[in-house]
C-alpha cells in the first residue's frame, strides 16, 4: 500500500507513463482483491500468515516471472523456464538422493552449483541461439523447453523424494515473526512463517529491480526492447545484450528451480507444467508489453499476487474447483489484455502499430 | 555440390523449400540405412475383417493428419498477423467436446446427426476463433498474448461443456471418420488432409485471399491505404484456423471414439508452429507458403515415429526431438545462410582465380 501511495506521488510531478499506470491498475485490482477477501470470507485470510503463503507457494512463479518479464522487456519471450525449473528439481533430486556427499554443508553447495549450471547452460545456449545466430526466440526456447522436459524424463520417469537430512533441514528453516502470528484455540502463539524460498524471489525482485533500472545492461534492455535499430545506432551492442537477457533468465530459472525443490521436497516428471505461461499472463497483468521495451518487475510480481489470490479465494470458496481456477484467471487476464489495449490506443502513442510486428 | 543442388532448386522455385526437403530426405536417408524394413507398407486385416495398410510410412501419413491440417490454419494466422495462436488445442477440445455432446445427445450416430454435430463443431471453433480474431484485430493485441486467454482456460471450457472425464460415442460411422472406411485400406484422416489441403488451394487460386494476407502480413499500413482491409483479412484468416481446427478436432475425437480434454490435441499448438517454422515461414509474417508448413508437419512426424522405431521411449523422446529441431532451424539461421553464401562466392572467386593463373 505504501509503495503504491509513494509511487502515486512522485509520479503525479511527471505524466504517469503507461507501464507505471499499467503497474498501478495491477496493484489497486491486487489490493481491492485482497481486502475483499478479507472483508467478505474472513476467516483464513485474516490471518497474516495466508498473506505471506502467498510469497511461500510462488516463489518459483515469482522468480520465473521475473525471468520473463526481463526477456519480454528486450522484446524476447523464453517459453523454457517451466522445463528448466522440471529439470533442475529432477537433477538436484537425483544428485541428493544418489550421489551427494553426506557432509551437508557441502552437499547443499553443490546443489545450488548444479541448479544455477543447468539454469545457466539453458541461458548461455539459447542467449546464443537467439542473439547471435538470430533464429526466432519462440522456436528456440519452445526446442529448449522440449529438451528440458526430455532430459527430465530420461533421468527419471519416476518420481524422486529428497530425504537429505542436509537438505531437509533446509526446507525446514523457515524465519518465523512472532508479532505477526496469532493465539491458536488452545492458547498457544503461532508464530507468522516465511521460506527461504520467499526471501529469494524477494531479494531476485528487488536484484532485477535495481539491475533493470541503475546498469548499463538494464537500460540496454529496454532500448533494445523499444526499438532495435535505434539502440543499434546508439552504440548499444545489441546482441550482447539480448544475449545476457537470455542468461539472466536461463540463470532465474536454475534458481527458481531450485526454490521449487525447497518447497516441496520432492522431484517428478511434470512438475511446474504450464509454468511459463502463467509467468507471462504474470508479467503482462503487471504492465509487460510482448512487444518490448515496456515493463517493471514490481508489477510482475503482483501479477503473481494477483494470480495466486485467485486461486486462493477461489479454493477456500464453495467453487472450488480446478476448472473455476482456471477460468477466473483466464478472464482476469482477459480483462487486463483489454485494459491494456484500450489504455495504449487512447493515448494513441503510435506504438499501436507495430504491436503487431513479430521482433524474432 | 551445394551449388548444383541450389541451382535445380532455384529453377524449380521451392528455395524456401530446400532445408524442409533436405531435412525430410536425411530423414528418409537415416531409416534407410538404419533398417530398410522401416518403409514395408502392410496390409492388415481389421477386426471387421477389411483390409487396412500398415506400417510406419503409413502410420506417419496418418497420425500426422491432425498436425497438418491445424498448421495450414496457423500458416495463414501467421502470415497476417506476424503472430502465432497458442490457444488452438484448448479451442479443439472445445469444439471436440461440442461435438460429442451433440452426438451423445441425439442417441443414435446417422450421417444426418453426425453432419449437425460437425456443423455445430466448426461453428464453435470458428466463434472462439474469432473472439481470438477481435481480440488481434480490432483491439490490437499481439497474438500470442491474446490466444493465451484461451489458452490456460480453453480446456476447463470444454471440461465443463462434457460435464464428465471423458466422454464415450461408438458406432461404425465414428470408426469410419477415424480409421478407415471398409473396403478403402487408406485411413480415412489422410482424405481429410487432401481436402482441406484443396479447398485452401482453391480458394487461394480462385481469390485474392493470398495476397490480401500477405500484404497485411508485410505492411498493414500500406496494406490499409490500398484499400485492403486488416481488420477483414486477419479475421479471416482466424476463421480458416478455426475451420482448420474443427476438423482437426472432429477426427482427434473419432480416432479414440472419445473426448478427453485433458488429452485431446494436447501440445499441438506447439508443433503447429513448429512445423510453420521447419517449413520456412517467417514467424513474422508476411510471404508464406503453406506447402512448406504441411512438409513440416509430416517432418515433425517422421522424426517422432523414427525415434519410436529405434526403441525410444515415448516420454523421452521430447530430448532427441529438440535436438533436431535446433539442427534444423539452425540451418535455416539468416546468420549461418550469409555465412554459406560468403564461403561459396570465396570458393568460386578462388577458383576463377586459380583458373586465370593457370
Amino acid at each position: 500500500m505504501t509503495t503504491a501511495n509513494r509511487t502515486l506521488r512522485r509520479k503525479q510531478r511527471e505524466p504517469l507513463s503507461d507501464a507505471s499506470l499499467l503497474t498501478l491498475i495491477a496493484i489497486g485490482i491486487f489490493v481491492v482483491m485482497y481486502a475483499a477477501a478479507v472483508i467478505f470470507m474472513g476467516g483464513a485470510f485474516q490471518k497474516v500468515q495466508q498473506f505471506l503463503d502467498l510469497f511461500n507457494e510462488n516463489a518459483a512463479l515469482i522468480i520465473i516471472a521475473c525471468a520473463l518479464t526481463v526477456v519480454m522487456i528486450g522484446g524476447g519471450i523464453n517459453i523454457s523456464v517451466g522445463g528448466i525449473i522440471g529439470l533442475t528439481c529432477m537433477a538436484c533430486a537425483k544428485f541428493l538422493e544418489y550421489s551427494a556427499p553426506a557432509n551437508s554443508t557441502l552437499a547443499v553447495l553443490l546443489t545450488v552449483a548444479l541448479a544455477l549450471g543447468v539454469g545457466l547452460a539453458f541461458g548461455l545456449f539459447e542467449g546464443f541461439m537467439v542473439s547471435y545466430l538470430e533464429i526466432q526466440p519462440f522456436i528456440v526456447t519452445l526446442a529448449g523447453m522440449f529438451l528440458a522436459r526430455g532430459l527430465t524424463t530420461i533421468l527419471s520417469v519416476n518420481p524422486v523424494k529428497v530425504t537429505h537430512e542436509g537438505f531437509q533441514a533446509l526446507v525446514k528453516t523457515k524465519l518465523q515473526i512472532p508479532w505477526l502470528g496469532y493465539t491458536a484455540k488452545n492458547g498457544n502463539l503461532i508464530p507468522a512463517k516465511l521460506e527461504i524460498g520467499a526471501i529469494i524471489a524477494v531479494a531476485v525482485v528487488a536484484a532485477v529491480w535495481l539491475m533493470l533500472r541503475y546498469t548499463r545492461l538494464g537500460r540496454g534492455i529496454y532500448a533494445l526492447g523499444g526499438n532495435r535499430q535505434s539502440a543499434l545506432m546508439l552504440g548499444i551492442n545489441v546482441k550482447s545484450v539480448c544475449f545476457r537477457g537470455y542468461v539472466i533468465s536461463g540463470l532465474l530459472a536454475g534458481l527458481a528451480g531450485l526454490v521449487f525443490l525447497m518447497h516441496k521436497p520432492a522431484a517428478n516428471a511434470s512438475i511446474a507444467m504450464r509454468s511459463e505461461m502463467d509467468a507471462i499472463a504474470a508479467s503482462i497483468i503487471g504492465g509487460t508489453l510482448l512487444t518490448g521495451g515496456v515493463g517493471n518487475v514490481i508489477g510482475t510480481l503482483f501479477g503473481v499476487m494477483i494470480l495466486a489470490a485467485i486461486q486462493k479465494i477461489i479454493g477456500l470458496s464453495p467453487l472450488n474447483e480446478s476448472w473455476w481456477q482456471d477460468m477466473a484467471s483466464g478472464a482476469m487476464l482477459g480483462i487486463f489484455i483489454l485494459l491494456q489495449s484500450v489504455i495504449l490506443n487512447r493515448r494513441g502513442k503510435g506504438g499501436t502499430k507495430d504491436m503487431q510486428a513479430d521482433r524474432g | 555440390m551445394d551449388k548444383k543442388k541450389e541451382s535445380i532448386w532455384k529453377r524449380m522455385g521451392i528455395g524456401q523449400l530446400a532445408i524442409p526437403l533436405t531435412a525430410l530426405a536425411l530423414l528418409f536417408l537415416f531409416n534407410l540405412i538404419r533398417d530398410p524394413g522401416f518403409f514395408s507398407v502392410v496390409v492388415n486385416i481389421n477386426n471387421s475383417g477389411n483390409p487396412v495398410l500398415g506400417g510406419n510410412l503409413i502410420s506417419v501419413i496418418n497420425s500426422a493428419s491432425e498436425l497438418a491440417i491445424i498448421s495450414m490454419g496457423m500458416t495463414l494466422v501467421t502470415a497476417a498477423c506476424g503472430g502465432q495462436d497458442i490457444s488452438v488445442g484448448a479451442v479443439g477440445a472445445i469444439s471436440a467436446s461440442v461435438f460429442i455432446k451433440l452426438l451423445i445427445g441425439m442417441g443414435n450416430v446417422t450421417a444426418g446427426t453426425l453432419t449437425v454435430a460437425t456443423l455445430a463443431c466448426i461453428a464453435t471453433a470458428v466463434a472462439f476463433m474469432m473472439f481470438n480474431g477481435t481480440l488481434v484485430s480490432v483491439f490490437r493485441i499481439q497474438p500470442m498474448i491474446a490466444t493465451l486467454i484461451l489458452y490456460s482456460c480453453g480446456r476447463s471450457i470444454a471440461y465443463w461443456i462434457t460435464g464428465s472425464a471423458t466422454p464415450q460415442v461408438d458406432s461404425p460411422i465414428i470408426t469410419a471418420i477415424g480409421m478407415t472406411i471398409p473396403g478403402i485400406p487408406v485411413p480415412t484422416p489422410v482424405f481429410m488432409v487432401i481436402l482441406v489441403g484443396v479447398i485452401l488451394a482453391v480458394i487461394f487460386k480462385r481469390t485474392n485471399t493470398a495476397l490480401y494476407t500477405q500484404s497485411v502480413g508485410i505492411n498493414q499500413g500500406a496494406a490499409r491505404l490500398n484499400g485492403i482491409s486488416p481488420t477483414a483479412v486477419k479475421m479471416l484468416a482466424f476463421g480458416l484456423l478455426g475451420v482448420c481446427v474443427a476438423v482437426a478436432s472432429v477426427i482427434a475425437t473419432c480416432r479414440m471414439s472419445q473426448v478427453s480434454h485433458k488429452t485431446l490435441l494436447v501440445d499441438i499448438e506447439m508443433d503447429a508452429i513448429l512445423a510453420v517454422a521447419i517449413g520456412g515461414n517467417s514467424l513474422g509474417g508476411g510471404k508464406f507458403r503453406m506447402s512448406g508448413s504441411i512438409l513440416g508437419a509430416y517432418i515433425i512426424t517422421m522424426l517422432t515415429v523414427t525415434l519410436l522405431a529405434m526403441g525410444i521411449n515415448s516420454v523421452n523422446i521430447k530430448a532427441y526431438k529438440a535436438v533436431v529441431i535446433i539442427i534444423i532451424v539452425g540451418a535455416g539461421s539468416p546468420v549461418i545462410k550469409n555465412r554459406m553464401i560468403l564461403w561459396r562466392n570465396r570458393r568460386s572467386a578462388a577458383a576463377v582465380k586459380g583458373g586465370a593463373a593457370s
